[in-house]
C-alpha cells in the first residue's frame, strides 16, 4: 500500500494554496531492474481533489509525471478547518484517499 | 541501458528494447479499452459521448507522436499570449523537470501538458473547474532535449504555449 500523501493547504485573503505530494513509484514500464528484467508499468492515472464535497481540481496523469507526483494549484474560497480531500487511482486499480484540514493564514 | 524512452532508430537492438514491448502492451490495452467502450455502448450502459470520451482518452494518452495526441484530443496548436509556460532552459535530470502553466483565460478550462520527444507525448491533463485558478505546477519526465507544450482548452477553443528545454541526462529512469 502506498504511503500517505502529504497535503498542505493554506487559505489567505479568500484564496487557498494547495500543495499535494503523492508518494508513488510512477514506473513507466520502460525501465529494467539490476538483472535486466523489465519493470512493469505502475503509475497514477486519476487524481480528484475536493473541498467540502466541491471538486477543485481533477487530473489525468500519465507515466511521464515524475515519481512521487507533486501538484501545486490555487482555488477561490476555502476556509480554515475546511477539509481538503485527495483521491488517486493508479494503473493497477489501486486507490488511495487522504484528507487534510485547511490552515488559516 | 537507458530505457525510459523509446529506442532510437539508430540503435540496432532497439526493436527488442523494453520500450517497444511496452508500447505494444499499451496498444493492447488501448484496444481492450476501445472494445470495452464499444461493448458498453452497445449494451446501452454508456451514453454515446461518454463512450467516445473514453476512447479518445485512450488514444490521446497512448499516442506515440505529438500530432497523434493532439488529433485524438481534437486539439490544435494556437500560440497565445494568454498562456504562460515556465520550464527551465536547462535541466540536468530529465526525470524531474518542474513545469508551471498559467492561463489568463477566465472560466472553466482544461490544461494539457505535452513533451514532444517522449514515447507518449501527452503527459497530463488538468480539469480546472469554475472557482479554481487556471494555474498548475508539477514535475514531469522529459526523455531528451525537446519542446514542451501547454495546450489550454476553453469554450471549445484551443490556446497554446511552447518552451524548449535542454536536458543533460534524459528522463532515463535507470540512470
Amino acid at each position: 500500500m502506498a504511503e500517505p500523501m502529504r497535503i498542505r493547504a493554506r487559505s489567505k485573503d479568500g484564496m487557498t494554496d494547495v500543495h499535494v505530494l503523492m508518494p508513488h513509484p510512477m514506473e513507466t514500464g520502460f525501465r529494467t531492474d539490476d538483472a535486466g528484467r523489465p519493470i512493469s508499468a505502475h503509475y497514477i492515472t486519476d487524481v480528484e481533489i475536493s473541498v467540502q464535497g466541491r471538486t477543485v481540481l481533477s487530473a489525468t496523469l500519465s507515466r511521464a509525471v515524475s515519481q512521487d507526483p507533486l501538484l501545486y494549484f490555487r482555488f477561490n474560497g476555502g476556509r480554515a478547518d475546511d477539509t481538503l480531500r485527495v483521491v488517486w487511482t493508479d494503473s493497477r486499480g489501486e486507490r488511495r484517499s487522504d484528507e487534510a484540514k485547511i490552515l488559516g493564514s | 541501458m537507458c530505457a525510459w524512452f523509446a529506442p532510437r532508430p539508430d540503435t540496432p537492438g532497439g526493436l527488442f528494447d523494453a520500450g517497444l514491448a511496452d508500447r505494444s502492451l499499451a496498444s493492447n490495452r488501448r484496444e481492450a479499452l476501445r472494445l470495452m467502450a464499444a461493448a458498453l455502448l452497445a449494451a446501452g450502459v454508456l451514453p454515446w459521448p461518454v463512450a467516445r470520451a473514453a476512447e479518445n482518452d485512450a488514444l490521446a494518452f497512448g499516442s506515440g507522436s505529438l500530432e497523434g495526441a493532439l488529433s485524438a484530443l481534437g486539439a490544435t496548436l494556437d500560440p497565445s499570449p494568454e498562456i504562460r509556460l515556465a520550464v527551465p532552459d536547462f535541466v540536468e535530470n530529465g526525470s524531474v523537470v518542474p513545469v508551471e502553466v498559467t492561463s489568463q483565460l477566465s472560466g472553466p478550462q482544461t490544461i494539457f501538458l505535452l513533451s514532444e520527444a517522449n514515447p507518449f507525448p501527452l503527459v497530463a491533463r488538468f480539469f480546472v473547474p469554475e472557482g479554481t485558478l487556471p494555474y498548475v505546477s508539477t514535475r514531469i519526465k522529459v526523455a531528451r532535449s525537446c519542446n514542451i507544450y501547454a495546450v489550454v482548452q476553453a469554450e471549445d477553443r484551443y490556446y497554446s504555449a511552447v518552451k524548449a528545454t535542454t536536458v543533460t541526462v534524459g528522463g532515463c529512469g535507470n540512470g
